[in-house]
């Protein structure tokens, strides 16, 4: 049975129906086909219906789509001789966390990405794509060795966050954090970031430090996940949906608030319903992005991306000085 | 009793006679030592002393390495004249040097030159455990200093594979510098730019696993290979923790983050090239600027 969505239940009746018939007609000598034109004749617009007001609820849900395309599922179709690089050189090789150097159109490039797992095995090995403080060291360590080689990178974002676990803190999970954000400001080399499933908080941000940083329509990126928001702001998980709607975590939102650079639409009903027309969504955007990158100096590409980011952030600059001295 | 005339237990045991141990003929058979099946060292060879059984990677010298590696007739040596002192006067020192010389044809524990990998330049440093354990002394360092100041000049890639039991103790606190030493000029070497593969085989242990095996961009190992700084009974008698098994194996190393990647033999060469070509492609006129 393949998964479905809560906002996809109409939808997946009428298709059953649809197919019913097709069934029916195939079996008996009735001729249903004028009733079966109608029915794909409302489906497609109930089809367009609901794609076109997605609420952020619903992208969370896409979001999280268990066969939603991974980190690997676009290296696969958007590079060529991918060599994967493992281990931090310090304690451990994180496999939520995955990265190494391949070809893109011919160009030598280093990727990086967040890996969740596709079943609870995978999952159980990969940490369902949470990683520890090895993961963003390795990942580091991968992109001091393409400033080296000058080879731009491109990082793919698909976290629910940094894990929370005690083995985390106590090799320091902040200080990853911090010092990936720190040395991905001074690359030399371009970064190009895109968010494919969900952007969850300092972990996701660790592989986020880029000159672009694009989104799939239906990815979310957010401070904290709506479940956690939710316990925080109003003590009850369950209020989730609530915070999703208020926290402005979707792509549309963020290019909105001037965070990201570009959304990358999708297919419709979400990536996972055609990985390969999806690669190709990314590939155009990934391609321009390079070739605006490449010309710039390391200076410029520095500068570029501390402006991007300086400019991040809402404040008033009042006539008032707010003081208790 | 009835009970003894079932009992299955044997009087008495059997040992080995040391002649049935070795009734393999030398040369025409081989041990596995992982899963003892015997072949053909012939087939061995063939299938670059990889056990067609059990997988196990034997051990392959300097020679046999660079002719499965390097397109053929590539390969040229450098510094076949360096020759080791006995610089602390250490008894028998230089009349061991000399059998190993005689044994293995090489002047030292490593075989360096320069050559092509499927049409890719490189300079290349590969160590040979037959010649004193592979350990370090004042001729392996320096000869691999000066593969490294070649790659320079040339600005081609520098590849080691690694063998050894560590720093020749012969040589005192010379071998020990020879660490330095081969560091510094690999630090020279990156600075410029220069791409460092490391390839660690079994065993590369001590003085030259804390130097030029580890300091590689990207840092390989054969499946199996006993890598690592201490030695297992020096970690057992000092600290008399029990060890994991699988403790200081490539696999081992992998897993705590020190490895890029375990490769078989048999791919070793693709990797290589794939490596090479991604490091010296200029991705071509779709991606040309001005």
């Amino acid at each position: 049975m393949a998964y479905e969505l809560e906002f996809e239940k109409p939808l997946v009746e009428l298709r059953k129906k649809i197919s019913e018939l097709k069934e029916f007609t195939k079996h008996r000598d009735v001729d249903f086909s004028d009733e079966i034109n109608k029915l794909e004749a409302r489906l497609e617009k109930l089809e367009n219906d609901i794609y076109a007001h997605l609420s952020p609820w619903d992208r969370v849900q896409i979001a999280r789509h268990p066969n939603r395309p991974t980190t690997l599922d676009y290296i696969e179709r958007l590079f060529t001789n991918f060599f994967e690089c493992h281990g931090d050189r310090c304690f451990g090789d994180d496999e939520a966390i995955v990265g190494g150097i391949a070809k893109y159109h011919g160009l030598p490039v280093t990727v990086i990405g967040h890996q969740r797992g596709k079943d609870t095995k995978e999952n159980i090995r990969r940490n369902f794509g949470m990683p520890h403080p090895e993961g963003y060291r390795k990942a580091l360590r991968l992109m001091k060795q393409a400033e080296k080689f000058g080879r731009p990178i491109i990082c793919f974002i698909d976290t629910k966050g940094a894990y929370p676990g005690k083995a985390a803190e106590e090799r320091g999970q902040s200080e990853a954090i911090a010092r990936n954000l720190f040395e991905m400001a001074g690359l030399t080399v371009p970064v190009v970031c895109i968010v494919i499933g969900e952007g969850g908080s300092g972990g996701a941000l660790a592989l986020g430090v880029g000159n672009y940083v694009h989104m799939l329509e239906n990815s979310t990126y957010s401070v904290i996940s709506p479940e956690g928001a939710a316990a925080i702001l109003w003590k009850d998980a369950s209020l989730a949906k609530k915070a999703a709607e208020t926290m402005k975590i979707t792509a549309k939102d963020l290019k909105q608030l001037g965070v990201i650079d570009e959304m990358i639409p999708e297919v419709r009903g979400g990536a996972h319903r055609n990985v390969d027309e999806q690669a190709k969504y990314i590939d155009d955007v990934l391609k321009r992005s390079l070739r605006e990158l490449l010309p710039l100096r390391a200076e410029q590409l520095i500068a570029q991306r501390y402006e991007k980011y300086k400019k991040i952030g809402d404040f008033i600059e009042s006539e008032q000085h707010v003081s208790v001295m | 009793m009835l009970k003894d005339l079932f009992s299955k237990k044997k009087k008495y045991a059997t040992i080995p006679s040391e002649q049935a141990k070795q009734d393999v003929p030398e040369g025409i058979m081989t041990k596995c030592p992982k899963c003892k099946k015997i072949m053909y060292t012939k087939e061995l060879v063939k299938n670059l002393r990889v056990c067609i059984s059990c997988g196990y990677h034997h051990p392959m010298s300097a020679p046999e390495r660079i002719a499965c590696l390097l397109d053929e007739g590539t390969f040229q040596e450098y510094d076949r004249h360096l020759l080791s002192k006995n610089p602390l006067d250490f008894p028998q020192y230089i009349e061991k040097v000399e059998e190993d010389r005689e044994k293995t044809k090489l002047n030292e524990a490593v075989v360096t030159g320069e050559g092509t990998i499927n049409g890719f330049p490189v300079v290349i440093a590969v160590m040979d455990s037959r010649f004193r354990m592979g350990s370090m002394g004042s001729v392996v360092g320096e000869k691999i200093a000066r593969a490294i100041e070649r790659a320079m000049e040339k600005s081609v890639p520098f590849i080691i594979f690694t063998a050894s039991g560590g720093a020749r103790m012969q040589e005192g606190v010379l071998s020990l510098m020879q660490m330095a030493k081969t560091s510094a000029a690999l630090k020279l070497f990156s600075e410029q730019g220069g791409l460092i593969i490391s390839v660690m085989t079994h065993p590369t242990t001590g003085g030259v696993s804390a130097s030029f095996a580890s300091l590689g961009d990207y840092n390989f190992a054969e499946p199996g290979a006993l890598i690592g700084f201490a030695g297992r009974r020096v970690i057992e008698q000092t600290v008399r923790e029990e060890l994991p098994e699988d403790f200081q194996t490539a696999e081992f190393l992998l897993k705590h983050g020190q490895l890029d990647a375990v490769i078989s033999r048999h791919d070793l060469k693709d990797v290589l090239t794939n490596v090479l070509d991604i490091h010296q492609s200029r991705g071509g006129d779709e991606w040309r600027t001005n």
